[in-house]
Order: C-alpha cells, then sequence, then structure tokens
C-alpha cells in the first residue's frame, strides 16, 4: 500500500506545531496502525529526521495508552477497537490519513501526538476508589449482588481510560469517563457507602479541570473502544442530584 | 449545596426542568392557537382574554418569563464553557453516528430567541402596552384574532414563521429526550418511550405550529 500521512508534527508544549505530509510506500494490510508508524518512523530516522512521537504500551487494546484521532475519529474508523487494534486492511491504497492529537483543554499536547492525560488521573484521585481495605479477593457469595448489577457495573469498568471520549465529545466533556467510574463502584455494596461523597468530589474536580459540560450527544459511546454505555451518564446525573441536594456538608 | 447550581451537572438540570417547562408552556400555547382555525374568532378572543387578564395566569406568566430567562442565561453560560473547552480544534471532523440535532442547538437557540423577541413585539408587547395599534375591542375583548389574521396573511411573515417553528421543532427533537438523560431518568423500558415521545411532541409541535398560518392565509377572508 501507498500512503499519504498527514501528522501533527509539535516540537514541545510550548512550540507551535503544523501538520507535515509524507508519502509513505510498503505498507502491509496486514500491519496495525502503530507498526505502520513504527515502519514510518524507522524511515525518519534513517533519512536523520525526528521520529513521530506518539503513546503506546500493551498494544493488546487494554491499557488505553494509545489514542490517536484518525481521519476525523478517536481510534479511527474502525468500531470499538483502540488505535493499536486498528489495521491498515481498514484503508485503501492511495489513501490519505489524518492524524491528530486528543485536542481539549485539559489534554495539552506534550509532543506531536502525545498528549497529557494527567486529568484523568486526577479524577481518579479526587474519589474514584474505596477507601476500605479490600484484603484478598473475598469468597465469591459473601455478598450477594444481582447479576444485571454486577453486568452493569462490569460494562462501566471496562473503561481504560484512553480519553476518546474527551476527545470526540464536541464540547471536550469527560462526563462518560467519570461517569463510568462513579457508576462501577456506586452499583455494588463496596463502593455504594462513599457514593454521595465520591460523586460530589469528582464532579468538582472535573469542572476544575476545565472540561466541558454533557450535550448529551452520544458521540462519547458511539466512539467509546469499550462500548461503554451513556446511561452510565444518567446514572452520574441521578447520583449527583441526589447527593448535591441532600449531602450535609 | 450552596454551589449545586453552578457546577456542570447543576447547571444543566436547571436547563432541563426550565426546557420541560417551557415544552408544556408550548403545548398550552398552541392549543390556544388552534381555536382560531378549529372554531371561531370569538372563541379565540375568549381564550386569548383569559390568558392575558386571569390572575392564576398572570403568576405562571411570571414564572415562565423566569424560565425563559434562566434557560437562555445558563445555555450561554454552558456554551461558552464548552467553547473554551477546546482551544484548538481538529483540522478534520467526521461526525460519529450520533443525533444530528444535538450538534446544533445554540445555532438553532439563537434563531428561536431572535423570533422570540419579533413575536414578543408583534402580538405580546402591542396587546400589553401598545393598545393603539392593536383592532378595536369587540364586546369588551381585545380582538387577538383580527390581530393574527392580518400577519398571517402576509405572505413573507407566514415564511418566517413556519420556518422559524421548523428550526423549533429540530431543538426539540434532541431537547426533549436529552432533560430526561439530564435528570437521570434513564431505564431499558422507558427511555425508549421517552425518545419515541419526543420525536411525536417534536412533530406536534411543528405541524400543529405551521397548520394554522396555511390556514389562515389560505382559507381566512381578509379582515375587513
Amino acid at each position: 500500500m501507498k500512503l499519504t500521512l498527514k501528522i501533527w508534527r509539535q516540537e514541545n508544549a510550548k512550540a507551535k506545531g503544523k501538520f507535515e505530509t509524507y508519502q509513505l510506500d510498503g505498507v502491509s494490510p496486514e500491519m496495525s496502525f502503530l507498526e505502520m508508524l513504527d515502519y514510518h518512523n524507522e524511515k525518519l530516522i534513517l533519512e536523520g529526521t525526528n521520529p513521530v512521537a506518539f503513546d503506546n504500551d500493551c498494544r493488546e487494546g487494554i491499557c488505553g495508552m494509545c489514542g490517536l484521532y484518525i481521519n476525523g475519529r478517536p481510534h479511527g474508523p474502525d468500531e470499538d477497537n483502540t488505535t493499536c487494534q486498528l489495521h491498515m486492511r481498514k484503508f485503501n491504497d492511495g489513501d490519505t490519513i489524518v492524524i491528530e492529537p486528543w485536542r481539549s483543554k485539559a489534554f495539552p499536547v506534550i509532543k506531536d501526538l502525545i498528549v497529557d492525560r494527567t486529568a484523568l488521573d486526577k479524577l481518579i484521585i479526587a474519589g474514584g476508589y474505596i477507601s476500605a481495605d479490600t484484603g484478598s479477593a473475598p469468597e465469591a457469595n459473601s455478598i450477594p449482588i444481582p447479576k444485571h448489577k454486577a453486568d452493569l457495573s462490569f460494562n462501566a469498568n471496562e473503561c481504560v481510560g484512553c480519553g476518546a471520549c474527551v476527545a470526540v465529545c464536541k464540547n471536550a466533556s469527560a462526563m462518560l469517563f467519570v461517569a463510568a467510574k462513579v457508576s462501577h463502584l456506586a452499583l455494588l455494596p463496596q463502593g455504594k457507602i462513599e457514593a454521595s461523597e465520591r460523586v460530589l468530589k469528582m464532579v468538582k474536580e472535573m469542572d476544575k479541570l476545565g472540561f466541558g459540560n454533557c450535550s448529551n450527544t452520544g458521540a462519547c459511546e458511539a466512539e467509546c473502544p469499550k462500548s461503554v454505555s451513556i446511561s452510565n451518564i444518567a446514572r452520574l446525573n441521578r447520583e449527583y442530584i441526589c447527593a448535591g441536594l441532600t449531602h450535609e456538608n | 449545596m450552596s454551589n449545586f447550581f453552578t457546577t456542570s451537572i447543576g447547571k444543566k438540570l436547571v436547563m432541563s426542568l426550565c426546557g420541560l417547562f417551557l415544552a408544556v408552556f408550548l403545548l398550552v400555547h398552541l392549543s390556544i392557537n388552534s381555536l382560531l382555525i378549529i372554531c371561531d374568532n370569538h372563541t379565540f378572543n375568549v381564550a386569548a382574554n383569559f390568558m392575558a387578564k386571569n390572575k392564576l395566569i398572570k403568576v405562571v406568566e411570571i414564572v415562565l418569563f423566569l424560565g425563559l430567562f434562566l434557560h437562555i442565561i445558563y445555555g450561554i453560560w454552558l456554551q461558552i464553557q464548552n467553547w473554551m473547552s477546546r482551544p484548538v480544534g481538529y483540522v478534520k471532523t467526521n461526525h460519529s453516528q450520533t443525533s444530528f440535532f444535538s450538534k446544533y442547538m445554540i445555532h438553532t437557540a439563537i434563531v428561536i430567541f431572535i423570533f422570540l423577541v419579533l413575536h414578543f413585539m408583534d402580538f405580546f408587547l402591542k396587546a400589553k402596552f401598545f393598545k393603539d395599534q392593536m383592532p378595536p375591542e369587540i364586546g369588551g375583548l381585545e380582538d387577538m384574532a383580527t390581530a393574527v389574521i392580518l400577519k398571517f396573511k402576509m405572505l413573507p411573515y407566514v415564511i418566517i414563521y413556519i420556518v422559524c417553528i421548523f428550526i423549533l421543532g429540530f431543538h426539540l427533537f434532541h431537547s426533549f429526550q436529552s432533560a430526561f438523560q439530564t435528570l437521570g431518568l434513564d431505564h431499558k423500558i422507558y427511555t425508549p418511550i421517552i425518545k419515541t415521545a419526543g420525536v411525536i411532541y417534536a412533530l406536534i409541535i411543528i405541524i400543529g405550529y405551521s397548520l394554522i398560518p396555511l390556514v389562515v392565509y389560505f382559507t381566512f377572508p381578509n379582515p375587513a
């Protein structure tokens, strides 16, 4: 395959970035998208040019590190996939591929396609956990949990924190991420105890970090590589309204 | 609690509650307007005068204006924050599989606001404060029917009115179900029903409000 790549290049957080256009020949349809970038970088290094910086880690679709805005969509044209699980067979010979970093005030660009997603960590630090020492795994039947609640919690917990929801939202809102963390814990008895405090702290932090507001467009759900449902956002709203109107502190 | 209504979700809550209240008002307004084409001028005038003079309705009118004011102010507040949350946009955007109308809420809202201002100037303000510009009273009743017919006999006015009603409908297509989502009312069985109800509601508003000027323009005689 022969491709034209338009890639965002930015030396550092303070530099003014711009798009660079590259011609890349010899791409195999079997390559993953990240392998194609590796291949491209090898060529750049041999030419004495700086390789393109991009985030990645497990390359198995489970860590949430990779995240590129490919041809106007987070994680590219495939459904329910992270960038590392996208393969070049999804493109055609002669295609032009535009690759941009996540764009959000809360995700400043560090270099080229790498953005600082510390904001998502700050949201977890604000309350996305339970304080109790859980020890080792308990006996499975000691705390009964209805199957449908366990399933809903599991769906929310599938969030890998890649930030695609923020990247695609027209308001750069982190509501789906926060909703996933709040729902995952609020649905389970162990997390229910701190549910009110958690939701109040996480929403307060979300607003502080400069994320936008939710317009209920559903773009986050459509582009989430793990298909986390926006019904979690409704649950977040429900939890927050109840906590906000009744919490004593 | 003191800061509740200034948080992102608190602001959205205000937007949704005001929006639902305004949605109910639109239905009431439509039912009264419909009297002009379903019944006659006199029935319409009786209903319009009741709405203008009844003391309880006057209280509701204050709540209505407050709701409209909050809906607009909070809408602008949220939109400015949304614009600020992405200082650098994407070069290439490829719309996701989402509701079409949800992406243009602020745009449709601006058109609706301009329409509302013109609508107030044409009917509400004239009936309240500039009675000399209104048709003469009939039997002690403000002749709102003639005022409406005079407007709807003007083709450009009818066209602008219907275009604005369609844009209002587009706003409602998304906002009705969105309000329930914001209130946290999501359910496996009821949410699809709410979504369908939202579409039916928007269609009722579009068809109902568009039909009145069309019927008046094509079938009503010119007022003497």
